[in-house]
């Protein structure tokens, strides 16, 4: 028994680290959108701000990297779910011998790089560019149509996939049936066969929306002059980056985990609904006077969405009225008074030097050139750059990176926000 | 009643590949009849039903329905409604919007397509019910549904694939007397499939039985029961006791036929076969049960065997004996109870008695369950 105690906590152990491992990051990044230092970090924390929530929605170029982002979700949503459909209801019409053939086929797409299918894009389209000679600017070469159409050569294989999972659990009887009491083939199709399949084409278009949001490899060939948030992204940390992407990638985490739980708060509430359907009575069912459970009655996730919602709206309605400004002043305040304390240690550890030097020169005065040697030495330190001036330090107020790891040292970019003096001058 | 619409096989074969599901038939069904299609399962019965609502195209032969060939024309342009076996009612659509699904497709309104469903709820004992899911009903609930989607679409014939297979004995026996009196209401033709003679013998004005895609005999209940064309007809339709033998007599319709253990029997040669049947000729013998008598012990004669009691089965209407022949033959005797009790006669040899109008003589072919 002892063993079998002692494996359970082995598996608690484990999953405590498998989850810090996987949500981990996430949490540092998101704690990162709300401190101060320009740099993203989470540790030592030094003031609450919602500045760079600001800053990213003053970003023009994230701002319409969202909105191409959007605009090419939602053309692949479109073109995948519709492609991926057909390719399901094909998938169980064909021929049963050409059906594996058929499936290793459609499933290809997923299975080759992202970068191979972007530069195929990249290549074919311009090839019937030039083949119905249009300018370089045509449609056929416009950035969102490449790039919804690279995308969606892959998504739409798994959207396949998706739709292929639930269509295996249709009664192809329905769709007789719906022909035999004589719908079209279009109206058993329009009325019996797609909300059947609703559910799954929901999933896949999510689906299909999140992996063209996230893509990256095939989109860096495609984009043209519709850069996407990610290649926008990808582009920006190549110049450093500022806690306003941890910002945006906070609201995207926030968006994820409300469309999470509304989705399983959605699913239960169904589920009630169903067995509150099942246990009434004719009656009931056909006055409508039918008395649902409420939408949090014996619904957690139902719960804990209105919780997070309400969080949300707290800390929006604080980020509204609140100001870092004095924090940040106490902050640098006391940075400028520990540089001060620094500066006044270096400046004493100078003089004693520079007295102990001076005994004993005065001690060995007129000796042998040896020590000709060692005065050079000493006179190397101003080589520095007078870096190690405290008069230096002073005056332009940063710090050394190796001294101060508490302070960004990139602080002088922000055009002297963080210099002390132009705080108190105010 | 000849107001429903007829249906009309002429010479139908399917084929599935070089499997052949159903060869070379013909059938007639006049309207307004309750005409079964019998058979054993997987011997093509929904494969006929399936070729008459056009699911099917034939691969050879027509189908006709009140007299027009039904070539080419698609299941929903035929005036056939089809209860599958499955039933497949759609499962996201609540009984009313399923029973009236044929109105929704012509554009009939919301407040028609209310009305007309709460009439057909009312005809299948299900008033009030029509908010409800399938889901949410029991099987017979399910059935009847079905049945009245169906009927909504105001079908000439309407094609019945095993509806009561899965239900339970009581309510199969309930369902078999209330689709009896639909149809009867409706007066429409109704072709039904099942594998159970029972239901077969007691709902259809004609019956076809079916084997292995061969439509062994049609004719109505009585007909097929008492003068059965096959072998195979007279073993799947009631109980029947099987003697075999050869040819030894050609008397008219009548025949005598050598048995292996039961000696030298008499019999009377099933119309279909009359003049088929020659000396020296394979032959099997069928008796019913109930077609026996007990005879004053140590008769002897063509219409006699004698058997030991080996078993009593007491039905409350009836007893049924179980014999053993000579060389262990096995007979099952049926006798109306009329008081007497065949407990203390178990052992003992009996002699039975039949006439010779209730024994069948057929060609040996193959029997419904060896
Ligand atoms: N689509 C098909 N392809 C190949 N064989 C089929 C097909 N449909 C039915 N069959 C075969 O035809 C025979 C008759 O089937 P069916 O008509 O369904 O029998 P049942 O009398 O039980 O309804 C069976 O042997 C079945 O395997
Ligand atoms: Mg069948």
């Amino acid at each position: 028994m002892k063993n079998f105690s002692l494996m359970r906590i082995g598996i608690w152990v484990y999953l405590a680290l498998f989850f810090s491992y996987l949500l981990g990051p996430l949490v540092i990044m998101s704690v990162t959108a709300f401190n101060s230092p320009g740099f993203p970090r989470a540790a030592p924390w030094e003031c609450l701000t919602f500045e760079w929530f600001s800053a990213l929605f003053q970003d023009e170029r994230i701002l319409n990297g969202i909105k191409n982002s959007i605009l090419v979700g939602a053309g692949t949503v479109t073109l995948s779910v519709a492609m991926g459909l057909a390719g399901a209801l094909m998938l169980t019409q064909i021929w049963p011998k050409l059906r594996a053939t058929y499936y290793t086929i459609i499933i290809a797409p997923i299975l080759i790089p992202g970068v191979v299918i972007g530069i195929s894009t990249l290549v074919f389209w311009d090839r019937v560019n030039r083949l119905f000679g249009l300018e370089a600017d045509s449609f056929l070469s416009n950035g969102l149509f490449l790039t919804v159409i690279g995308q969606s050569t892959f998504i739409a294989s798994y959207c396949m996939l998706v739709l292929v999972a639930r269509l295996q659990r249709y009664d192809n009887g329905l769709t007789e049936a719906a022909l035999d009491l004589g719908a079209t083939h279009a109206q058993a199709f329009r009325k019996v066969l797609l909300p059947f399949m609703r559910p799954a084409i929901a999933s896949a278009a999510v689906l299909a929306f999140l992996a063209s949001f996230e893509n990256y490899n095939t989109t860096t060939f495609t984009f043209g002059e519709y850069p996407t948030l990610t290649i926008e992204l990808a582009q920006k940390v190549r110049y450093g980056i500022t806690p306003a992407i941890s910002a945006l990638a906070f609201i995207i985490v926030v968006l994820t985990v409300f469309a999470a739980l509304a989705n399983e708060a959605g699913i239960r509430r169904k589920e009630l609904v169903a067995a509150a359907r099942k246990s009434a009575t004719v009656e009931e069912l056909e006055s409508g006077k039918l008395r649902l459970p409420g939408f949090l009655s014996s619904n957690a996730a139902a719960v804990i969405l209105v919780v997070v919602a309400m969080m949300t709206i707290a800390v929006v309605g604080t980020a509204a009225v609140y100001s870092p400004q004095q924090c940040i002043a106490d902050v640098r305040e006391q940075k400028r008074l520990e540089t001060d304390l620094k500066v006044q240690e270096l400046l004493q550890r100078r003089a004693e030097q520079a007295a102990r030097r001076d005994a004993e020169q005065a001690e060995q005065s007129g000796q042998e050139p040896t020590t000709e040697d060692t005065t050079p030495k000493a006179s190397n330190n101003s080589g520095f750059g007078n870096v190690f001036d405290p008069g230096a330090l002073q005056d332009d107020g940063t710090d050394d990176p190796e001294e101060e790891p508490a302070t960004p040292g990139n602080n002088s970019g922000f055009g002297n926000v963080f210099d002390p003096n132009a705080l108190q001058s105010d | 009643m000849s107001a429903g619409v007829g249906v009309n096989l002429e010479d139908l074969w399917i084929r599935f590949g070089d499997f052949v599901a159903v060869r070379e038939a013909n059938v007639h069904i006049n309207g307004g009849d309750f005409f079964s299609f019998l058979g054993p399962s997987g011997c093509g019965k929904t494969t006929i039903l399936r070729a008459v609502s056009g699911f099917l195209e034939p691969s050879q032969g027509n189908v006709l329905i009140g007299g027009n060939n039904m070539k080419g024309i698609g299941p929903n342009k035929r005036p056939t409604a089809l209860i599958f076996q499955n039933l497949a009612l759609f499962p996201l659509m609540k009984v009313w919007e399923n029973i009236t699904f044929s109105m929704e497709i012509k554009g009939a309104s919301t407040k028609q397509r209310r009305k007309r469903a709460d009439e057909l709820l009312d005809m299948i004992a299900l008033t009030g019910q029509g908010e409800k899911l399938p889901a949410e009903l029991s099987g017979g609930q399910k059935q009847r549904v079905a049945i009245a989607r169906a009927l909504c679409a105001e079908p000439d014939v309407l094609l019945l694939d095993e509806p009561l297979s899965a239900l339970d004995l009581k309510l199969r026996q309930h369902m078999r007397s209330e689709l009896r009196e639909i149809q009867k209401r409706v007066g429409i033709t109704f072709i039904y499939i099942t594998h159970d003679q029972g239901e077969a013998l007691t709902m259809s004005d004609n019956i076809a039985v079916m084997r292995d895609g061969v439509i062994d005999q049609i004719g109505d209940g009585k007909s097929i029961y008492n003068d059965p064309n096959t072998a195979f007809a007279a073993s799947f339709v009631g109980e029947n006791n099987v003697f075999r033998g050869t040819v030894k007599q050609v008397i008219g319709n009548e025949v005598m036929i050598r048995t292996n253990r039961s000696g030298d029997l008499m019999a009377r040669i099933s119309t279909a076969n009359q003049g088929k049947l020659k000396q020296g000729d394979e032959a099997m013998l069928f008796i019913r049960p109930e077609a026996f008598a007990l005879a004053p012990a140590g008769t002897q004669g063509d219409h006699f065997v004698t058997a030991q009691v080996t078993k009593e089965e007491f039905e409350g209407s009836a007893f049924n004996i179980f014999m053993e022949g000579e060389g262990g033959k096995e007979i099952k005797v049926a006798l109306p109870n009329v008081g007497q009790s065949f407990e203390s006669h178990m052992g003992e040899a009996m002699t039975l008695e039949y006439q010779v109008k209730n024994a069948v003589a057929l060609p040996a072919g193959v029997l419904a369950t060896e």
